[in-house]
């Protein structure tokens, strides 16, 4: 059953820095990276060395805990480093791509003929099933469970976000590949969640095979641990698949084409990109290129990958992340602030009307990375609720990793939740504390005990 | 501003670690901070933008807000007293001159007690210094009659931020609201110096003696109490607030001030306001259906505008770590204050006005309400997987 959710509580915040819709295409970078660190609780186990020629589609690394699931290279080329933390933690493995990207083949195929293990063995095979992760602890999916529903949301509502509609125009029938292919993992329903207020004939809502759930709201309407939660609640032991759109077309292209294609069209956004606008690139692929072309303003910047609220920073040679379609630059906020608490504050942006800047609410703001304050105890209360659309005790659930109760944690509905759900939480806190690193604390406590 | 950030970076590594002063690290954190929002930011990983609003930011704004009860509060002093010596040509600067004369002193002791403490406690558990007090160091004098002695408006300044919320380990750990515990602590310790017909409005003369002796000073609810009808104000003198009380509560106006700013910024909770307002007229319908005494006549709108029941609402009950924390539970908590708050009004001889002690027992309930609320939410859930 098709369902129309309107959600009610949560915070758009008018960025400057919106990307035109205009794609850019220019010449592959050079280097090209894959980084563990961007999949929860992976133990990555290496299959190639610094050295190396590989395909696109040849695999780098797998999962020790799960080992049918590989990581491919998304070019061709040479393995030029292997980068290490703290106890050989392997952070990047890099690729110095070729002029031309040689893809390794495999057999093209008609999911519809296929049945599920046929499924499954293909997109393990060609290095796709890393797209698709679970609810709860948002890890990789394990190809031995049978997810009840697979969830795909068709856009993102976080600031600056790119635009689905306009990304995948063209792409409809690879995208209707990569469903036919989900289809049969699920006995459940594929649920394509669409915003409710664009256009009503889109690249989406041709889409065959699939229930088609009409959001609307504010930001974090786009979530999707927000329309699990109102569409197919997870209870405990139930789970739940999601995939980003865009990698529903890289399944497509494995089926339709043979090859581990994860080309893609990022927006590079943020106030202190000259030419904010998309530009086609691939999976992986170095930021340095990219951030010439669109220009960079002077001085102290801070490099996303992903939205303001749930990146994580890059440096200005680093990479794009794996799930990531957006690059977001804002600018550091190291300089500290006369009396800032005191001013009248008519260009600070906040929820509240504590500062005059309610008195320009459609103002674009170009906000910093400061964190405006000193880190509190909980002190206000309400706060979390105005943003946090799930009928969840956001504190509580808190407070309950916080002193590591997991019984409690189970209770309050940790299940539900991954850290991006808690961003607009920890963006409107008073007393500054950093809900997502928490909560991601008490997801890895749970897998823990769970083992 | 430049030079000053300047000298404090200079003075900073004697008080970071190995500095002379390490020990005082916390006090020069604060007096830093209090100049200068830092230029700390994000993590490299999570929200990596923040709302410009901090605590400081919000205490201030509630210190703010309390501004119109203060300087009411001062003219009402003035007034009260030439009214007493029977000066009616004091003009409104005499009047207001007078009170500020005495109600500063009470701010000043009650913020430099409150914030000793604060900094002594802060340098020995090694923790910055909260902004909570900015609020609590406010509202004691508001709520203090203004005959009280300094040194009492000092020791239970101390008390308060001591038991009622350093114990339990600083802001947002504490169980009752601190100003309150203050005045609840002065109220069982002295009670003849917040209670009766002689400490509420100020009759002494330079020299230092009641030159009007006898002259009832009584608050309108001490009035009511006694059964004296006809004394209680109207119903537009007790809004207004030119009537003896503690030196913040009595105008309603000023508290109806108050109470827009902290709305409309959405630093206070109208949930609570609201719930308190409707549970104290409810109450009030309930007396009048019987109307035994005084105090059981008095009409519904008319205790709401009576003693400290607005400024109760609006800044006490409020208070978010004492109150209830759940949308819901905020609603019971409210109500159930109102609904007290008049039922000890008129079922308590001995002290007529009920809405400190009905805050108070109601912000020990507050974690009760809140475990109920959440109980509730994990029914739902478990429910849903069957």
């Amino acid at each position: 059953m098709a369902k129309y959710i309107k959600i009610k509580r949560g915070l758009n915040i008018n960025l400057s820095g919106e990307a035109v819709k205009e794609v850019i295409e220019l010449p592959n970078a050079e280097v090209f990276a894959i980084k563990p660190t961007d999949f929860n609780s992976l133990t990555p186990k290496l299959l190639v060395k610094t050295g190396d020629e590989v395909q696109a589609g040849t695999p780098l690394f797998y999962n020790k805990n799960n080992e049918a699931i590989k990581f491919c290279s998304p070019v061709s080329g040479e393995v030029i480093d292997i980068i290490r933390g703290d106890k050989r933690k392997i952070l990047e493995i890099k690729i110095l791509a070729d002029k031309e990207i040689k893809y390794f083949s495999y057999t093209k195929s008609d999911p519809n003929a296929l049945n599920r293990e046929e499924i499954k063995e293909a997109l393990l095979n060609g290095g796709v099933w890393p797209f698709i992760r679970q609810r709860p602890f948002g890890t990789i999916a394990n190809p031995v469970d049978l997810p009840k529903s697979i969830f795909i949301s068709a856009f993102e509502s976080s600031p600056l976000a790119p635009d689905n509609i306009f990304i995948l125009k063209g792409n409809e029938a690879l995208f209707q590949i990569g469903l036919d292919a989900l289809k049969k993992l699920t006995e459940g329903e594929i649920h394509l969640n669409i915003n409710a207020e664009t256009e009503p004939n889109n690249v989406f809502t041709n889409a065959k095979g699939v229930v088609l759930n009409r959001i609307s709201g504010p930001h974090p309407a786009g979530n999707v641990g927000v329309q699990i939660h109102h569409i197919d609640p997870i209870n405990k032991g139930e789970i739940v698949w999601y995939i980003n759109p865009q990698d529903v077309v890289i399944i497509g292209k494995l089926f339709a084409e043979g090859k581990f294609d994860v080309s893609r069209i990022i927006a590079v956004t943020g106030s202190q990109i000259t030419h904010p606008q998309h530009y086609k690139t691939i999976l992986g692929s170095s930021v340095k290129n990219i951030l010439a072309d669109a220009g960079m303003a002077e001085g102290d910047n801070r490099i996303i990958s992903g939205n303001v609220f749930s990146g994580y920073t890059i440096p200005l040679d680093g990479f794009i992340g794996f799930y990531d379609s957006q690059i977001t630059v804002i600018p550091e906020g190291h300089e500290a602030e006369f009396m800032g608490w005191m001013a009248p504050g008519f260009n600070k942006y906040s929820m509240s009307r504590a500062f005059f800047s309610w008195l320009t609410p459609n103002k674009k703001h170009q906000l910093n990375s400061n964190l405006h304050g000193e880190e509190r105890p909980f002190v206000v209360t309400g706060e979390y609720e105005k943003v946090f659309p799930m009928d969840i005790y956001p504190v509580q659930l808190l407070k309950s990793i916080l002193i590591e109760d997991i019984e409690m944690m189970e209770k309050l509905g940790i299940y539900e939740v991954v850290e991006e759900d808690f961003a607009l939480c920890e963006f409107v806190c008073t007393s500054k504390i950093k809900s997502q690193e928490i909560i991601r604390h008490g997801l890895e406590i749970i897998q823990k005990e769970f083992g | 501003m430049k030079p000053i950030k300047k000298i404090l970076d200079k003075l900073k590594p004697n008080f970071e670690k190995g500095g002379k002063l390490e020990k005082f690290y916390p006090a020069f954190n604060a007096f830093e901070t209090f100049l200068f929002v830092p230029g700390e930011t994000t993590s490299p990983k999570g929200t990596h933008i923040r709302d410009a609003i901090d605590l400081k930011r919000t205490m201030i704004l509630v210190v703010i807000s309390l501004i119109p009860c203060l300087l009411f509060g001062m003219w009402n002093v003035g007034y009260q007293h030439h009214l007493a010596l029977g000066l009616s040509e004091a003009t409104l600067i005499d009047n207001f001159v007078y009170g500020a004369i005495k109600v500063m002193p009470l701010v000043i002791v009650s913020y430099g007690a409150g914030l000793t403490v604060e900094f002594i406690f802060a340098i020995i558990k090694k923790h910055t210094i909260n902004e909570g007090f900015l609020v609590s160091g406010m509202l004691i004098p508001l709520v203090m009659p203004v005959d009280v002695p300094l040194w009492m408006v000092a020791v239970s300044t101390i008390f308060a931020v001591i038991i009622g919320k350093e114990v339990f380990g600083g802001t947002g750990m504490n169980i009752l609201n601190p100003a309150l515990t203050a005045r609840a602590f002065l109220f069982f310790a002295y009670p003849t110096k917040i209670s009766g017909n002689e400490v509420w409005i100020n009759t002494s003369t330079e020299k230092g003696q009641a030159i009007v002796d006898g002259y009832s000073g009584a608050t309108p609810l001490g009035d009511a109490a006694a059964g004296l009808a006809d004394r209680i104000p109207s119903l537009m003198e007790s809004f207004i607030g030119a009537i003896p009380g503690s030196i913040g509560e009595t105008s309603t106006i000023a508290c109806l001030i108050g109470a827009a700013i902290l709305l409309y910024t959405g630093i206070g909770s109208w949930r609570i306001m609201l719930s308190v307002f409707i549970g104290g007229f409810l109450m009030a319908i309930i007396f009048n259906l019987f109307g035994l005494n005084t105090l059981m006549q008095i009409t519904p709108l008319h205790h709401l505008v009576l003693g400290g029941f607005a400024f109760g609402a609006i800044f006490m009950a409020t208070d978010p770590v004492s109150a209830a924390q759940t949308n819901t539970g905020k609603y019971i908590y409210g109500f159930l204050i109102g609904m007290f708050a008049i039922l000890f009004r008129v079922f308590n001889p001995a002290y007529p006005e009920g809405m400190m002690l009905a805050i108070l027992f109601m912000n020990v309930m507050a974690p009760l309400i809140d475990h109920y609320v959440v109980a509730a939410n994990i029914n739902r859930r478990l429910k849903r997987a069957k």
